[in-house]
């Protein structure tokens, strides 16, 4: 009974949280809202039992991508309503579009079942006794050890390629070079002289 | 109802990724939305795989949506970098605009 309440709640939050993400008219409340999308998506994977996945959910999407998307949709300075001009035009096509794609899935869905033999042939059933994480863990650094290194490859390539995209370097701009500051000499730039008295230099 | 089961997730897995495709075809000039109604797409994916590894018994499904939510945030990192790029040297995001490659 609560299982359902709480399946009900989170479903219904997720998919009006993700149907305002794409109408809302200013894109900061699109990503706001698409945050909330993430946290209920998180709260029915916890629903489901995979308590580890939806705290990465939470962590990654709200902690990483929604903040980046954030801070570029407000960094940049852009016409926002402007954008919004032939919106009512792409609605009877991608409404159309979306609706069959959407009746196909639940089409699908309708007329099918899991093959008998389906529960049993897993390649990693979920051991007895131990908590989401745990099992994961054990899997993850022993059969899946090479999927984890390239999804860290992944996203070292990813991380080099936003920095090289953005970095950029600015004509005019005083900045600090240590190699001059410790490569210069008392020699080069003290100079005594020898002062009469009474006199200038 | 009350028993809540498989068809229940891939139901709302299926209506958010169509929400996702509905979103790419509605605001078309948007760059920024159009990213993050990928994410929906990659979220109803998730939710998909996850239904289907506490379905199955089979573990696997959840390191799949580990890696898939790797992808999505590299994704993600490179295509606002390509974003703030190409601002910086048109000053517009536009999708109409994007045509320096004469694709």
């Amino acid at each position: 009974m609560i299982e359902a309440i709480a399946f009900y709640l989170f479903a219904f939050v997720a998919v009006a949280a993700g149907a305002m993400v794409i109408s809302a008219r200013n894109p900061v409340h699109s990503v706001l809202f698409l945050i909330l999308a993430f946290f209920n998506s998180a709260g029915l994977f916890v629903l489901l039992g995979a308590e580890f996945l939806a705290m990465i959910l939470v962590i990654v999407y709200v902690g990483a991508v929604a903040v980046l998307f954030l801070f570029v949709v407000m960094m940049l300075d852009i016409n926002f309503t402007e954008m919004r001009q032939g919106f009512l035009r792409y609605l009877p096509i991608g409404g159309l579009i979306g609706l069959i794609l959407l009746v196909e899935l639940l089409v699908i869905l309708g007329g099918w079942q899991l093959a008998p033999e389906a529960t049993t042939a897993g390649a990693a059933p979920v051991p007895a006794g131990l908590p989401n994480t745990h099992a994961l863990g054990e899997l993850i650094y022993t059969h899946y050890v090479y999927l984890f290194q390239a999804a860290g490859i992944i996203l070292l390539i990813a991380m080099i390629g936003a920095i090289v995209l953005t970095h950029r370097q600015r004509e005019g701009v005083r900045r600090q070079r240590v190699g001059d500051q410790v490569r210069r000499r008392a020699s080069d730039t003290v100079e005594l002289k020898k002062v009469q008295p009474g006199k200038g230099i | 109802m009350l028993e809540i089961g498989l068809s229940h997730y891939l139901t709302v897995a299926a209506i958010l990724f169509a929400l996702g495709i509905f979103g790419i075809f509605l605001n078309r000039k948007n760059v920024i939305v159009i990213l993050m109604s990928v994410e929906l797409m990659l979220l109803a994916v998730n939710i998909n795989l996850v239904a289907f590894s506490v379905e199955l018994n089979d573990l696997v499904g959840q390191i799949f949506a580990l890696l898939v939510l790797t992808v999505a945030a590299a994704e993600v990192a490179i295509g606002l970098a390509i974003l703030v790029v190409y601002f910086r040297n048109r000053g517009s995001i536009a999708v109409e605009d994007i045509n320096l490659m004469k694709g």
